[in-house]
């Protein structure tokens, strides 16, 4: 069963904050990971990886880089797991 | 011109003591870190060795998660106690480019090194972390320590088995005579307490047996003596010349008065029975304190509870010391907190520093037969040292024929 974008995100910012400490309220659509949230490329390649276990989906290591916002990553694990 | 290098810090995570100074308490009241193991894995894998001195505090019940989470538990164990012991110093403010590392560990992020293949093998690549390697690394506890106190001197690693955390303390008085840093964290970690060690020194007959009674399993010197108990934990002292520690009116536990290493280039496991190259590194540690072995009032031993290893470093000790080798006060106190492997050495130079600043041996517990081939002053309570000034010895011994001594006097 699909997760909505709500359960999404909920969960994302579950995994950031399991991650970084980062509380799970900063974790915002509009938020960028590396200039908002100040997440290094390890920490999100951590969160990628528990990512795709949570919501088993595949996200690409070339498809990473275009994930800039916590809204761009909602929507690309909303819709992989739909595809 | 040789400089005096002192301690100013103390800091420890042990299997009798989430402190350097609880560890030494624990110690003095003669209790044993040694518990049987509650993990599932003792009885899945039929463990032929079912216990273990674990540390007491587990170090990600201290830090902060997000910290933790990078490190393996050993890099957790030596950030905690290398916290406690720059804490101890005074927290002291210094130019980090004079703020040095030299640490250690006997075989590195294991835990991680193993959980990541389990990973590997029963989910595939893909769940392997990113920040694998950088937490398995054998310079990984160096490398925490040095970002956390922005140490930018220098942050050095040695391997030397169970002589490792003696020979870092040996490195941090050289590089502080070479005038590389000021200040430095000097200090071994281990958290090798794992199925598969347990099964591997089990299998070379390294480790006692006593399954039904673990808080006596560590006897060295005793005649029933078969063999060590792991041990887990962390020990890191804040070393500085005198000049810097003075200038700064920091406390002083004692001076780290001088080191040696030497190798035995004899056999990959089994101690030189002559004692040759471990009586040649304690000869170099007192010489590079400007003292004789006649200086020495106490000696703490390497002595794990192996029925070799005991003895062919009383026969080392009988080298240097002769026959007075009977009226020092010796202390072994793996008896009460097991063997840290590469935290070990560490772990005894803080037990050494606060015996010859408090002028007590600390007890050597479990022996109720003494070795009559180990005819050493020993006790099971704590030994006063008398008022005059001390000088100690601490040995540490590693597979590889690793000898590494540091002596400490009083101040």
């Amino acid at each position: 069963m699909a997760y909505t974008k709500d359960e999404v995100l909920a969960g994302l910012a579950d995994l950031v904050n399991d991650e970084t400490g980062i509380a799970t309220e900063n974790v915002q659509l509009e938020k960028s990971f590396t200039d908002d949230l100040d997440i290094d490329s390890i920490s999100m390649m951590t969160i990628v990886v528990n990512a795709e276990e949570k919501f088993d989906v595949k996200i690409p290591d070339d498809e990473v880089k275009n994930l800039k916002t916590v809204q761009d990553a909602v929507d690309y694990i909303t819709n992989a797991q739909a595809a | 011109m040789t400089k005096k290098i002192v301690i100013t810090g103390i800091g420890a995570s042990t299997p009798i003591g989430g402190t350097a100074r609880e560890s030494w308490e624990a110690l003095l009241a003669g209790e044993s870190g040694a518990r049987s193991l509650e993990h599932d894995w003792v009885q899945e894998l039929q463990l032929p060795v079912t216990f273990a001195a674990e540390a007491k505090v587990r170090p990600d019940s201290v830090l902060d998660r997000p910290v933790a989470k990078r490190l393996d538990p050993s890099s957790q164990l030596a950030l905690v106690a290398a916290k406690e012991a720059f804490a101890d110093a005074g927290s002291p403010e210094i130019d980090p480019e004079r703020l040095g590392v030299d640490f250690s560990t006997g075989i590195g992020g294991l835990w991680t090194l193993l959980d990541a293949w389990d990973t590997l093998r029963e989910r595939g690549p893909r769940r392997v972390l990113p920040m694998t390697v950088p937490m398995l690394m054998p310079n990984a506890p160096s490398a925490a320590i040095s970002m956390h106190f922005e140490a930018r001197a220098y942050a050095r690693t040695v391997a030397a088995a169970c002589a490792s955390s003696t020979e870092a303390l040996v490195n941090a008085y050289e590089h502080l005579q070479a005038g590389l840093a000021d200040v430095v964290l000097a200090g071994g970690s281990e958290s090798a307490i794992h199925p598969l060690t347990l099964a591997a020194f089990s299998s070379m007959q390294a480790l006692s047996r006593r399954n039904d009674d673990p808080a006596t399993a560590s006897r060295p010197y005793d005649v029933s003596r078969d063999g060590f108990v792991m041990g887990e934990g962390a020990a890191v002292l804040v070393v500085e010349t005198e000049e810097h520690a003075l200038a700064r009116g920091a406390k002083i536990y004692a001076e780290l008065a001088g080191g040696g290493v030497t190798a035995d280039s004899y056999h990959i496991t089994a101690p030189e029975p002559e004692g040759l190259g471990a009586s040649r590194a304690v000869h170099m540690a007192l010489e590079a304190a400007g003292a004789t072995p006649d200086e020495v009032t106490h000696i703490n031993a390497h002595a794990t509870s192996t029925p070799v290893g005991d003895v062919a470093e009383v026969r080392a000790l009988e080298r240097v010391f002769g026959e007075r080798v009977r009226e020092i006060p010796v202390s072994a106190t793996k008896a009460a907190h097991g063997h840290l492997l590469g935290g070990t050495g560490a772990l005894e130079a803080i037990f050494t520093a606060l015996a010859v600043q408090e002028r007590q041996a600390p007890p050597t517990i479990n022996v109720t037969e003494q070795d009559p081939d180990a005819p050493l002053r020993i006790s099971n309570a704590p030994m006063p040292l008398g008022d005059e000034p001390q000088l100690a010895v601490s040995n540490s011994f590693g597979f590889g024929g690793h000898n590494a001594v540091i002596a400490i006097r009083s101040v």
